[in-house]
């Protein structure tokens, strides 16, 4: 869904960060533009994780240099809640499960901050109930979800389907999907990857971080980025997720040797 | 008909230790009993032999296995004197009243009866709620299988409750009577700004075979603005409930403990099973200085179910202590028991469950959790689930948790737009809703759930 009048939703440069004083982050630089689906690559322990959670705002991560501009704005200076009003919403790797707080009542609360934030009125319980139904169909949800406490006791496919129905309420301008499909056998990945699927517009861009590029096949990206050791090393097309998958992770260690004597690393 | 007992305390017999005792007992002693004719004999013995075995005894101290914990040199710091008579006008209960139980209501204020305050006009036939002066003659020669006729009774404050027994509140179903209205029963101290005063409450609850009782037992302060506020005016309510269960009744019991920031309680609640019968509990604490909640529960017969689920709330420098046994001896007996605590600042929370499981409580079925939620760095949990099991052919579990306020929830949750503050709100709501939530009025649900709030939050 590229268009030619695109506007950048996303501007990341030189992007540095911590965790327990260990550099993660040693550099990222990554544009995206409205329309656009972007896929990051990368093994294990390339940073990949850490930099979706950056972009979420986790905490427990220090940015120590480097910029994020999300339209138009410094994201740094935002909090978490500010980043999630503001439009970016993090399908986490692995959702929490919170016992005593009902799937729908927090459902309605983070729907109704939105609201809030838009200047729109909150809505009740009811009215709340026949728009959650409404997007049940995206993710083929049971309704019964709903009355169960958050996540808990819910199967891998059903936490990611879950994360997916709050994306949907949601309406995010950008979605930051962290490896939604690791542990999501075909038939709930192809549910997941319908969801994100129905979900895009011409207005909205996602990112989709993933080990594998199975979930390639059913979200197809615009772009395909490699991740190693904190950077993004290279970019293409949809052919190089292919090119990946043929030579393996390995053949990255190459690559990388190759970038190092580029730049004269 | 009122009656002073012979004075078994003499200052002289009395060791330095015991002296602390022994004027308290001096003064409970003093008390007059309020009871009709034909008790008067066998109650004047019930206390003597109270008074006997407060002599008998010495207070507590830490180096007592079941005290170790719980300090009590924070009240015996105070010289308390029995609280005397005051009046308070409907006007000051609006905030313990409830409106399911608007006409099935009996109040107590410093441990006195105050029959302006309560409303029982709701109660059906076949049931007594009310004080002991008033109980008919028909069960008042029932009484003496019951009142002060629980195990353990000789524990050195329920004595001490014994000994100054003058009064009392009395819930008493008929056989196979039950009815759908809550009895809320309220207990009310008034701080002197004199002197510290003590009040001692006595609860007598029978359900009798096939009967069915629901009851909301509630403990609080009048004070100038918010009671959780410390405001240096010590009390300390000394309180013991007896509860009866006969073959296959049912009793539903909430207890609220919410005594000022200044107040002490030390609570008894001791509870008889006869076969067949159902008894669960919530007891949600929020207030005092310092309490210790004792509940006791006997199994009497073969398939009973007892629930035992509870709530604590503890911040500032409050001690809050729940000792529970259940004590099992035949067979088929379910017990569940869940029991949170929020303990916040500098406050310590104590918690010990005993569940004992002797040989004849074959295919006995004990679930027991113990579940902590710690706000700040300062806030201590001393936790002890205990199972005793001799029986081979038993389902038991027991277990402990303790946790914070984990950054990975608040995280999840801001990132779908909720601020801090309302991440952390829903956080402890869903911790502390779990045992409000069974609450059986709503009022007080939401009374309580706003109270959670107003303590874990601010």
């Amino acid at each position: 869904m590229i268009r030619k009048d695109a506007q950048t939703i996303l501007s990341v440069k030189n992007l540095t960060a911590n965790i327990n004083d260990t550099p993660i982050l040693k550099g990222v630089n990554l544009e995206v533009k409205e329309g656009e689906v972007h896929a990051i690559m990368g093994r294990n322990g390339s940073g990949k994780s850490t930099f979706s959670k950056v972009l979420a705002g986790h905490p427990a991560y220090e940015v120590t240099g480097g910029e994020i501009i999300y339209k138009g704005v410094n994201l740094l200076e935002k909090e978490p809640d500010e980043r999630a009003l503001s439009g970016i919403f993090l399908a986490f790797q692995y959702p929490l499960e919170i016992p005593g707080v009902s799937n729908l009542e927090f459902l309605r609360v983070a729907y109704n901050a939105k609201q809030k934030y838009l200047g729109l009125e909150e809505i009740d319980v009811f009215e709340f109930e026949d728009l959650v139904e409404d997007k049940l169909d995206i993710v083929k949800m049971d309704p019964a979800f709903l009355q169960r406490s958050l996540n808990e006791g819910f199967s891998g496919g059903e936490k990611k389907r879950n994360e997916i129905l709050q994306m949907a309420l949601l309406e995010p301008s950008l979605a930051i999907l962290d490896e939604t499909d690791s542990g999501l056998d075909i038939d709930a990945l192809r549910i997941v990857a319908n969801g994100v699927n129905q979900l895009a517009t011409p207005y909205t861009a996602s990112l989709v971080i993933t080990h594998y590029q199975r979930l390639l096949d059913y979200i197809e990206p615009d772009f395909v980025h490699v991740m190693y050791d904190g950077r993004i090393i290279t970019s293409g097309g949809k052919e190089l997720a292919l090119e990946l998958e043929d030579k393996g992770y390995d053949f990255l260690d190459e690559l990388n040797q190759k970038v190092l004597v580029e730049v004269g690393g | 008909m009122t009656l002073t007992t012979n004075l078994i305390f003499k200052p002289e017999e009395i060791s330095l230790k015991g002296a602390y005792l022994g004027k308290i007992l001096r003064q409970c002693e003093e008390q007059k009993t309020v009871f009709n004719v034909e008790l008067t004999g066998w109650i004047k013995e019930l206390r003597q032999k109270a008074a006997y075995d407060v002599v008998k005894s010495d207070l507590p101290t830490t180096k007592d296995e079941e005290w170790r914990f719980t300090d009590l040199s924070s009240l015996l710091e105070n010289e308390f004197k029995i609280a005397s008579e005051t009046k308070l006008s409907l006007f000051d209960l609006e905030a313990f009243i409830y409106p399911e139980a608007a006409q099935s209501r009996l109040v107590f204020v410093n441990g006195i009866y105050a029959p302006k305050l309560s409303n029982i006009s709701a109660i059906p036939e076949g049931i007594y709620v009310g004080n002991l002066e008033n109980l008919d003659l028909t069960n008042s020669q029932k009484l003496v299988k019951y009142l002060g006729q629980q195990e353990g009774s000789n524990e050195v404050f329920t004595a001490l409750n014994t000994s100054g027994l003058k009064d009392g509140a009395i819930i008493w179903f008929n056989k196979n009577i039950e009815t759908k209205t809550p009895i809320h029963l309220l207990f009310l101290s008034v701080p002197s700004f004199d002197h510290p005063t003590i009040d001692q409450p006595r609860t007598l609850i029978v359900a009798e075979a096939n009967s069915q009782i629901e009851i909301i037992e509630q403990y609080g302060a009048i004070t100038l603005g918010c009671s959780d506020r410390p405001q240096n005016h010590p009390y300390f309510t000394n309180a013991v409930t007896e509860i009866f269960l006969e073959d296959n009744s049912q009793v539903k019991h909430t207890r609220i403990q919410r005594e000022s920031g200044d107040g002490f309680q030390i609570g008894k609640t001791a509870i008889s099973q006869a076969r067949n019968s159902r008894y669960s509990c919530v007891e949600v604490n929020l207030g005092a200085k310092l309490f210790r909640h004792n509940l006791e529960v006997n199994q009497q017969g073969e398939q009973t179910e007892t629930t035992l689920n509870g709530l604590t709330i503890l911040g500032g420098r409050q001690v809050g202590d729940t000792h529970s046994v259940i004590s099992l001896n035949h067979p088929h007996g379910t017990t569940n028991q869940l029991h949170k605590y929020i303990i916040d600042e500098f406050a310590q929370g104590i918690f010990s469950g005993k569940v004992s499981v002797p040989h004849n409580a074959q295919l006995t079925n004990a679930n027991q959790l113990n579940r902590n939620l710690l706000l700040s760095p300062k806030a201590r949990i001393q936790t002890k689930p205990e199972l005793q099991i001799t029986a081979d052919n038993v389902k038991c579990s027991h277990g402990a948790t303790v946790s914070q306020l984990e950054d990975d929830e608040i995280f999840y949750l801001r990132s779908r737009g909720l601020n801090e503050y309302d991440a952390r709100h829903l956080l402890i709501d869903a911790f502390a809703g779990e045992i409000l939530d069974l609450l059986p009025i709503e009022s007080l649900n939401h009374r309580l759930t706003q109270c959670v709030a107003c303590r874990t939050l601010e």
